[in-house]
């Protein structure tokens, strides 16, 4: 099966979930823009598998954005990790798999996250803890507007901490509306270059520029900085913040599913 | 470690925040897996011997609290026992949420040790006082909660805590030059309680700096009449429930201690659990008060907040002498 499939799949996963999950409602939008650099990561880069999951020596993923647990879980069913009983327990009640992520390291799963900022200072303390392992940590623009990941920004530049790997999913939303109205970081790439990152940018939707980054010789920390399309894949929801949340009914679910085949 | 005369001495001129260096240092060599993480404060922590034996064990952060827990988490994840400090209030308030979600709720292998503690800043002021570390601290499910009375009991703390599984908050109370409660050495367990003397009238739970104040009350309390049973709670969580009960049922007025704001510490851990029984003892909770006093030195400090032995004397006699029926056989 070719990236793109996986990457489909993962979006159908995303959206079964969601839908399974009925009233609760899901995270879509912020899941569907990474949904193509998940499977990129999980599919050629990472390595991470059900088998290593629980050892040393492994490499090591860190959702920063956490509240898009849907896309993780989703890429974890795809990659032979989680069950789809698993996936479908997504938002039930006492499930292993919230909303919000929670630290399982047998599933993959690392971090306990939601608060948004504080993945890439615990990935920076995964890569002092255990040196031959890369780490790869997904955030969102969003949450760039934490103090605390500013903080971890300037440690990693400083102890030139190769081995951790910055994916910025940059779907130029967040939950009030557009970044740029709200709290925009203009020009991260000169301020994570000044703290001493390499930094590239990408379109987030191109499997061959995502696989080139992922796979780039490492001599500074690395912030790849991926130009998404937050709701990517599913026409209704593409640039729509209503999507950050929502609930997806029957008839929405149907058209999503038909559009992702 | 020995803990001669000698010793006691120099732990407490070196204060509790010298005998946490100088126990990391100790026993940095039979921990391959001990990691420190300090926020600028290397000498502070008397840490620069232990960085210069073990600089791949030692990560200064700067000035970044939250990003010190984020990091101390994910060397915990990596199997490391990691110890993190800076001063009190700057090592549960600033990073408290990683404290609660990346500590308590992922259950990391960190001991967050607050320096300085109380009042034990003195002149540089309100925003350097620990007045409610305990009180933000145990409410973190998975967290225990340590409060060593001394020197000794410090350099004892810290050896049993690298040796614990779990997240852990490690307050050091008091300033150098603090009369130290123990001279030899003595067993030392995580939620035991030490009772230091036994009295039968009114039984003296204290924690950290003021369990020698308690000791020095408890002397005066003696000439007034007052049999006291001192207790060192060294650990707030897990609260010593047993030892409480045994308390409850012998003694007429329970009287807690603690250099720390009344509301939320050790005061409230122990009226909490009274609270589920009936006909208990009434509670006299000694703490500083709420509100935000102007700073001073710190023997002004203590006076100012009624934390002198005398002014905890006073507290105490009318206290008992309020119980119903009056004091005993009074």
């Amino acid at each position: 099966m070719n990236i793109e499939q996986k990457a489909q799949n993962i979006r159908k996963s995303i959206i079964e979930a969601g839908h399974a999950c009925g009233v609760k409602g899901g995270h879509f939008g912020g899941s569907l823009s990474m949904a193509d650099l998940m499977a990129v990561l999980f599919g050629k880069v990472i390595h991470l598998n059900p088998e290593n999951v629980t050892q040393m020596v492994r490499d090591r993923f860190i959702l920063s954005k956490g509240h898009c647990a849907q896309a993780l879980y989703a890429t974890l069913y795809e990659y032979g990790f989680i069950t789809h009983e698993q996936l479908l327990s997504f938002n039930a009640n006492g499930s292993d798999f919230p909303s919000h992520c929670v630290k399982k390291t047998e599933f993959g799963i690392d971090l306990s996250s939601g608060s948004l900022g504080l993945g890439l200072s615990f990935a920076l303390g995964q890569a002092l803890g255990y040196k031959q392992s890369n780490i790869y940590v997904m955030a969102g623009n969003g949450e760039l507007n934490e103090g605390s990941f500013w903080e971890a920004a300037m440690f990693a530049g400083h102890k030139n901490i190769c081995s951790v790997c910055l994916i910025v999913d940059d779907n130029q939303m967040q939950l009030d509306g557009l970044s740029q109205d709200i709290m925009p970081v203009d020009d991260w790439a000169q301020k994570l270059k000044a703290f001493h990152w390499e930094v590239v940018e990408i379109d987030g939707h191109n499997f061959e520029d995502i696989e080139t980054a992922l796979s780039r010789e490492r001599n500074k920390p690395l912030a790849i900085i991926a130009h998404t399309v937050k709701g990517k894949g599913v026409s209704f929801m593409e640039g729509n913040p209503e999507w950050h949340h929502h609930v997806l009914n029957d008839e929405q679910y149907a058209l999503a599913m038909s559009e992702l085949e | 470690m020995m803990y001669d005369m000698q010793t006691v001495q120099h732990f407490s001129r070196i204060s509790s925040r010298g005998v946490f260096g100088l126990a990391l240092t100790d026993i940095e060599q039979n921990m391959p897996d001990l990691r420190v993480v300090v926020a600028d404060v290397m000498g502070s922590a008397r840490l620069k011997e232990f960085a210069e034996k073990a600089p791949e064990k030692f990560v200064n952060v700067g000035i970044a609290e939250q990003n010190m827990i984020g990091i101390s988490a994910g060397l915990a994840s990596t199997g490391k026992t990691v110890f993190a400090t800076t001063f009190a209030p700057f090592a549960t308030m600033r990073p408290f949420e990683m404290l609660r979600t990346q500590l308590g709720y992922m259950n990391l292998n960190v001991k967050v040790v607050g320096l300085m503690s109380g009042l034990a800043g003195g002149v540089v002021g309100n925003t350097h006082y620990g007045l409610e570390d305990l009180a933000i601290t145990r409410v973190i499910p998975n967290m225990t909660v340590l409060s060593p009375a001394d020197g000794v009991e410090t350099y004892k703390t810290i050896c049993v805590a690298a040796s614990m599984k779990g997240p852990c908050y490690i307050r050091l109370s008091g300033t150098n030059g603090a009369t130290p409660v123990y001279k030899e050495d003595y067993d030392f367990q995580i939620g035991k309680g030490i009772v230091l003397r036994e009295g039968t009238d009114v039984a003296i739970v204290a924690t950290g700096s003021m369990v020698s104040e308690a000791l020095r009350a408890s002397r005066a309390l003696a000439k007034e009449n007052i049999s006291t049973t001192i207790v060192d709670m060294h650990t707030i969580k897990p609260l010593d429930t047993k030892l409480l009960q045994a308390l409850f049922a012998k003694h007429r007025l329970i009287v807690t201690i603690e250099e720390h704001f009344a509301l939320g510490g050790l005061g409230s851990a122990v009226a909490e659990y009274k609270s589920c029984f009936e006909n208990m003892p009434p509670q006299l909770i000694i703490g500083i008060p709420d509100v935000f006093e102007k700073a001073g030195d710190y023997a002004y400090m203590l006076s100012q907040c009624g934390l002198t032995a005398p002014q905890i004397v006073a507290k105490i006699i009318e206290a008992y002498k309020n119980l119903r029926g009056g004091g005993r056989e009074s």
